[in-house]
């Protein structure tokens, strides 16, 4: 058998080249890696080594050939121990394309029905009548969240800087390294895309991080290790590689930190196969939900709020209590308008809807509390009912968690819509450090109220 | 006296037993890479591998000299010049050529490519894409080891290129202040893409990027398995026994270009031919087997025949291997609970 040299393919779009000069001739031995022949790509001119050993019975190209097609036989090598005349000429057709270029697999645009909405399916645990509850804040919900998986899980550790003997710089982490100590609570230096890289790494090989990062304003030198490392490998490995880690921190606006320490990173997170965006409201949903987060085989990214950390809600006292991520929250029934909202706008919607009521218009409060995966389908439900729906979020309106929301509603209740979706958002602008132009450019309840208004043609 | 002469005797013989045995076995392992990855350019050649593909060919001695210095269990990570790795960590040609070529039968199940193939039972974390980011997942797996305490160390494979990136030092500076169990080894190839080191490095002695975070580092002949070997032992005993991060700066060299389509016009072709006649490292170990008498022409011959035959069934196996069911789209993007 003698063993034939095809025109290679030297760049992922080249068809065909033109074999420039022939480095041996007939009768020559080659070893494998022996530059045999150069050839012209339609980007440069390249070197072709020899891939297998013999000697060189039949060139079949001739020197200066001009489109040559890729695969076509360009030369015949004569095995050890075969006489090169025996060696036959084939002619030099074009081999068969590979299969993966002949028959393209007609693409798939949805994900199938039965993987789809598992989120309908979920169901909140229930708080049992007689259940007491205990005022507590956003903050120390968070902290009894993680203090208390870490004594369920040996592998669960907090990782970040000043968490650990500073309390957390929101003391959110407070008291954890006494009790836990330094093994468990690592203080780390300054250094977001190491540390995030660090704690993908560890997830990988068997433990579960709870990264903070200080805001989620500095998690940005870290977004390559959450997106590309701590989210899409579980996909590039065939299903192999879970990463169960969780980050979290503060995020959006705080109080006069100016553009840098002032942005909503919900719907750039959101947009990413493969991580789940979790953003509570209240201290209940804060810690059945980063609980959930912790337990979760997945990388979730878990958006706090600097501005409710001290605000305290009712948590009902049960021992272990987790909500399902991917489940949105009713937090007030309504039939004219529905208002969504995530993190600290649901605050100000609840407000907006005092308001509207005194005004007559009953508005429909939902929560989303996940942003990935979205409830679709509570809201959906929802504007069947009011036939209006006005999407709230703090952050920029481009692209953003409201434009998802109200492509939704569009899609799956456009029969019902009475008016089209209103969006109230962050004005399109880094957020200002002056009080005046801050307080202008964010949003508030009388967005709010009025988006609600117009929609409800009230204005 | 005769007593002792015996005795020594014996002791070189056993000596050179293993010797013979151990060369054997780098010579094996060095050609498997050599010919699986000249049957990848063949088959990129072919179209059958399509996208990136970087070849290993030329830097054989280093993985082969560090993966023979570990334990079972202990753990690896590369960037995107990955195949001679995973081979090393034993896993399948078949498997892995299939990846190359989009198939079911991949690591990845076609879902990853020649960038992304791991495997949790062989200890193989990756085959990563973005320069630099396995030396901050390879300090976790180190990170995790310590805080297990399982006596594993990690080892992360970077280049040149990877070592001017700001996280390797972050990473650095972490796993010495915590003496994390980790070897860092650059596979200093020469060139970062088309970049010469010279043209990209202030101090373009890597071995010596560790000295400010207190990390011993040294630099070696990575044409040179049995150098390598040797460092890596000692590397290895370094930290596993608690000391913190070593750093092998390995000096190599790759005979292709950065991936298929690369001509590698930035370095003169004299350069290239001066490594393969002169340096590389399995003509290398060929010359010791045949000159310490461990092995004759014909002996080297069967081992290649044996290789040769693993490599064909592996690119057999790559072309017949069914393309990924459609489902697969669907499948792998989160853990479903």
């Amino acid at each position: 058998m003698s063993i034939e040299i095809l025109m290679p393919a030297l760049s992922p779009t080249m068809e065909e080249g033109t074999l420039a000069k022939w480095l041996i001739k007939e009768g020559d031995s080659v070893d494998s890696g022996d530059v045999i022949a150069e050839i012209e790509t339609d980007k440069a001119t390249m070197e072709v080594e020899a891939v297998e050993e013999g000697v060189v019975a039949k060139l079949l190209v001739e020197e200066g050939a001009e489109n040559v097609q890729v695969n076509a036989v360009i030369a015949l090598l004569a095995e050890d121990g075969e006489d090169v005349a025996d060696v036959d000429v084939a002619p030099a057709s074009a081999a068969p394309a590979p299969a993966a270029a002949a028959d393209p697999t007609p693409a798939i645009d949805e994900r199938p029905a039965m993987m789809a909405a598992n989120v309908a399916v979920l169901a909140e645990p229930d708080v049992p009548e007689g259940t007491t509850f205990t005022a507590t804040t956003v903050r120390d919900a968070l902290r009894d969240a993680m203090a208390e998986e870490m004594r369920r899980d040996e592998t669960v550790f907090v990782i970040g800087e000043e968490v650990a003997e500073y309390q957390g710089a929101y003391k959110v982490t407070r008291e954890l390294l006494q009790e836990f100590g330094a093994k468990r609570v690592v203080d780390t230096p300054i250094t977001e895309h190491g540390f995030a890289g660090l704690a993908v790494g560890a997830a990988f090989n068997g433990l579960r991080p709870v990264v903070e990062f200080m805001t989620f304003n500095f998690a940005m030198q870290a977004i390559d290790h959450i997106i590309n490392s701590a989210a899409k490998t579980l996909y590039m490995s065939g299903g192999q590689m879970g990463c169960p880690i969780v980050f979290r921190g503060p995020n959006g606006a705080a109080s006069r930190v100016g553009a840098q320490h002032s942005h909503d990173y919900a719907s750039w997170y959101a947009n990413v196969p493969g991580l789940k965006v979790v953003a509570p409201y209240d201290a209940a949903d804060a810690k059945a939900l980063l609980k959930a987060a912790i337990r979760d085989p997945n990388p979730v990214v878990f958006l706090e709020h600097e501005l409710i950390y001290g605000e305290s809600f009712d948590v009902p006292n049960l021992d272990d209590h987790v909500l399902p991520i991917g489940k949105a929250k009713i937090r007030r029934e309504g039939t004219d308008v529905t208002i969504s909202a995530h993190s600290r706008m649901v605050g100000y919607a609840l407000e907006a809807a005092d308001i509207l009521a005194g005004e007559g218009i009953s508005a429909e409060v939902i929560d989303l509390r996940t942003i990935r995966p979205l409830d679709t389908e509570t809201v959906v439900n929802s504007v069947k009912k009011t036939n209006r729906i006005v999407c709230a979020e703090e952050g920029w309106g481009r692209c953003g968690v409201g434009a998802e929301v109200a492509a939704v509603v569009t899609a799956e209740a456009f029969d019902y819509l009475d008016a089209p979706p209103a969006r109230v958002h962050q004005k399109d602008v880094p957020l200002p450090y002056a009080g005046n132009l801050e307080a202008l450019s964010l949003p508030g309840v009388d967005d709010i109220v009025q988006a609600a208004k117009s929609v409800c043609y009230a204005g | 006296m005769r007593n002792m002469a015996a005795k020594r005797a014996s002791k070189t013989k056993s000596a050179s037993t293993a010797d013979k045995a151990q060369l054997l076995q780098y010579y094996s392992e060095m050609l498997m890479m050599r010919r699986f990855e000249e049957k990848a350019g063949q088959l990129y050649g072919m179209g059958l591998i399509a996208g990136f593909c970087h070849l290993y060919i030329g830097q054989e001695a280093v993985v082969v000299g560090v993966q023979n210095a570990l334990e079972e269990g202990d753990q690896v990570i590369t960037g995107y010049r990955d195949h001679a790795h995973m081979l090393a960590c034993g896993m399948e040609a078949r498997g892995v050529m299939a990846e190359l070529t989009g198939r079911e039968g991949g690591y990845s199940r076609g879902k990853g490519g020649s960038m992304h193939m791991f495997s949790r039972e062989k200890n193989f974390y990756g085959g990563h894409g973005i320069v630099g980011a396995q030396v901050s997942i390879g300090t976790g797996l180190a990170f995790a080891d310590r805080y297990k305490d399982n006596k594993k160390i990690a080892v992360a494979y970077f280049g040149d290129g990877a070592a001017n990136q700001g996280q390797v030092y972050e990473s650095f500076n972490m796993a010495k202040l915590w003496d994390l169990p980790i070897i860092y080894v650059i596979e200093n190839n020469q060139y970062a893409m088309g970049t010469a080191v010279k043209r990209a490095s202030s101090e373009t002695e890597l071995h010596k990027r560790g000295i400010s975070f207190g990390i011993p580092g040294e630099a070696v002949d990575g044409m040179d398995v049995e150098a390598v070997r040797k460092a890596a032992d000692k590397a290895a005993k370094h930290t596993r026994s608690g000391k913190g991060p070593y750093i092998l700066e390995m000096k190599t060299y790759r005979y292709r270009g950065h991936s298929m389509s690369d001509p590698a016009k930035y370095r003169p072709r004299e350069e290239v031919d001066e490594m393969r006649s002169h340096h590389d490292p399995i003509d290398h170990i060929k010359a010791l087997l045949l000159d310490r008498g461990y092995a004759t022409e014909d002996d080297l011959k069967a081992i290649d025949k044996k290789t040769k035959a693993v490599v064909n069934d592996s690119a057999e196996f790559a072309k017949t291997s069914p393309e990924p069911d459609p489902s697969e789209l669907w499948t792998d993007v989160l853990v479903e609970v």
